[in-house]
């Protein structure tokens, strides 16, 4: 099933610079400071705080995190995909710090043909399976990963299951 | 997962190794059949005599596709997808994945519900570390403990079928609070299991603890620092067996966690073994907080009073005509969920478990994803048994307690 709606992102990409109601929130201003153009936006929704950040600075953003502000932990990253709009992808990294029990989500917007975004294994060696399983189920490419190849599905499988205009039922033809 | 016998970079090496002209290399298969992998798991070994060279883990026989399942049911349907997940801790999943939908929602859940879900959460973390028990020490050598474990974890599997009539995939914690009020009696008999398990535990303890064997196969085994360890995003009794005192109830409470007296165990020597004592303390400390539950348990409603969510009494369904069209619209359609998106962790017996779930505004989830803490655990293996002996091996991935069907899903 394809859902195809009206649904807008939550977050609007109008503005190109972090909201101002966010910049109490520590991690936030931090980022912010750390690199302006980096943070393309953002919101503090339900207790947990989001950063949208520019594809091109993530593995840069990412470091900054863990070595200056204690985000030791990466939880994970993941996609969603936002067919049939435009960029249709989102990279999703969750990083969690131990010391100041804070967690963060930064987001990636990637377009819909031939997605690519740098890699972070460089910062947390953990990221290595969770960006193999985000290209094996949704072909995106990261760039400098040391090991790119499918994890989940078997190598010959074709087509990447978790995009929205892959069929959930059916057979192969 | 992979088709290819050899993978290219193992291959790259054995090609290198050239008979004469360097150490003689072997590549080992082990699994994805092998009993002590606990699953589908399938490790490439190369060997230098006995000792491991390389190891590359190779997961993906039991991926099932739940996170695209996940898009085509509606939120209460998909319950029952998450007790699949990880079949040994159904309800930790079951919790994860309603507190992450009861975010979105904004719903305020009873006292009693959440006492209840304490409680039952507990009794799968005890339901799960026996089994890990059981099989650890039986991959060891210690057949006699396996028997001992599953004695206990067949009565928690039958308190579990008491209310849920399911042994394994209860589906009993729902959004909005439980599925059903416990039966009859069912208290009596947590009771009575509760009575007699810290007994027991001693009982394994006797068995284990100063066991010459155990020891010698377990300490200073599978040991990998701290630093790497949080790199590799290995979580729950693994980095408490390192000495990080690191729990989500305790880090970040959920469903009235603060409320309850416990310890989380910790210890420093980073090694089979100590994962092996953090997990028995946890079992003590599980009885601690199910005793606590028991006795605390407030009086009160089971499920939330939001009747958009929570299907109405059978009672009220069949006396009013308002119950009935919400009833009939639950079932039909399902409730609409708020847009928006959260990141809900629970500690599940193996870790870190965490559900991404993104709503548009329907009553089918967006996109779910699943972090399972098997695969962040196991993850590591390579840097973990590189440069030990084959032997050693078993123990070591032993005591990473992965499930695979939490690390494929």
């Amino acid at each position: 099933m394809v859902r195809i709606g009206p649904h807008q992102p939550e977050v609007s990409s109008d503005f190109e610079m972090l909201p101002d109601n966010l910049r109490e929130r520590a991690v936030a201003a931090a980022v912010e400071a750390f690199d302006a153009d980096a943070v393309t936006g953002g919101k503090f929704d339900r207790g947990e705080l989001t950063l949208e950040i520019t594809p091109a600075k993530i593995a840069s953003v990412c470091g900054f995190l863990k070595y200056d502000q204690q985000f030791v932990r990466l939880s994970t990253v993941t996609a969603v995909d936002r067919y049939p709009m435009e960029p249709r992808f989102e990279i999703v990294y969750h990083v969690h710090s131990v010391e100041r029990k804070e967690r963060v989500r930064l987001k990636c917007r990637l377009a819909g043909s031939s997605p690519r975004i740098e890699s972070v294994t460089g910062v947390w060696r953990g990221a290595n399976w969770y960006e193999r399983e985000v290209f094996d189920l949704f072909g995106i490419e990261f760039t400098g990963h040391p090991d790119l190849r499918r994890i989940l599905m078997p190598d010959d499988w074709e087509g990447f299951p978790l995009r929205k205009d892959y069929p959930v039922t059916g057979s192969r033809v | 997962m992979s088709d290819t016998a050899i993978p290219p970079e193992v291959a790259a090496d054995l090609e290198e190794a050239q008979p004469g002209t360097g150490p003689r290399r072997m590549v080992l298969n082990m699994g994805p059949q092998h009993p002590s992998t606990h699953g589908v798991l399938r490790l490439l070994i190369e060997l230098d005599g006995e000792t491991v060279v390389k190891c590359v883990p190779d997961i993906g026989f039991l991926h099932t596709g739940i996170e695209k399942e996940f898009e085509v049911k509606n939120y209460q349907q998909a319950v029952t997808l998450t007790d699949r997940v990880d079949y040994l801790a159904p309800m930790s999943n079951n919790l994860g994945w309603s507190l992450a939908v009861e975010k979105l929602l904004g719903l305020e859940i009873p006292p009693k519900a959440q006492w209840m879900r304490v409680m039952l959460v507990e009794l799968t973390r005890l339901n799960s570390h026996l089994v890990w028990l059981g099989t650890h020490a039986l991959d060891i050598g210690a057949m006699s403990v396996f028997l001992y474990c599953f004695r206990e974890r067949e009565e928690i599997l039958k308190i579990f079928e008491m209310f849920s009539g399911q042994r394994m995939m209860t589906s009993y914690i729902r959004i909005g609070g439980l599925a059903l009020e416990p039966p009859r009696g069912w208290f009596q008999r947590v009771k009575k299991f509760m009575d007699v398990f810290p007994s027991r535990v001693d009982e394994y303890e006797n068995l284990l603890t100063n066991n010459p064997i155990w020891i010698g196969r377990t300490k200073n085994v599978g040991r990998i620092s701290l630093e790497d360890m949080l790199d590799l995003g290995i979580t729950g009794p693994m980095l408490r067996a390192a000495g990080l005192k690191i729990d989500a109830r305790k880090d970040e409470p959920y469903t009235s966690y603060e409320k309850f007296d416990f310890e989380v165990p910790t210890r420093t020597e980073n090694d089979v073994y100590a994962r092996y004592q953090v997990r028995i303390e946890e079992m003590r400390q599980s009885s601690r907080i199910i005793r606590q539950a028991m006795d605390g348990m407030p009086e009160g409603p089971w499920k939330a009073a939001d009747q958009h969510v929570v299907l109405p009494d059978r009672e009220k369904m069949k006396t009013q005509m308002e119950a009935l069209i919400y009833h009939f619209k639950i079932v039909t359609e399902g409730f609409r969920v708020p847009e928006g998106e959260v990141y809900q962790v629970i500690e599940s017996p193996r870790g870190e478990l965490g559900y991404y779930v993104v709503s548009d505004g329907t009553s089918t989830p967006y996109r779910v994803h699943m972090r399972t803490p098997s695969f962040g655990n196991l993850q590591a293996t390579s840097k973990m048994v590189e440069g030990i002996l084959i032997a050693d091996v078993i123990a070591s991935i032993g005591s990473m307690d992965f499930v695979l069907g939490d690390t494929d899903r």
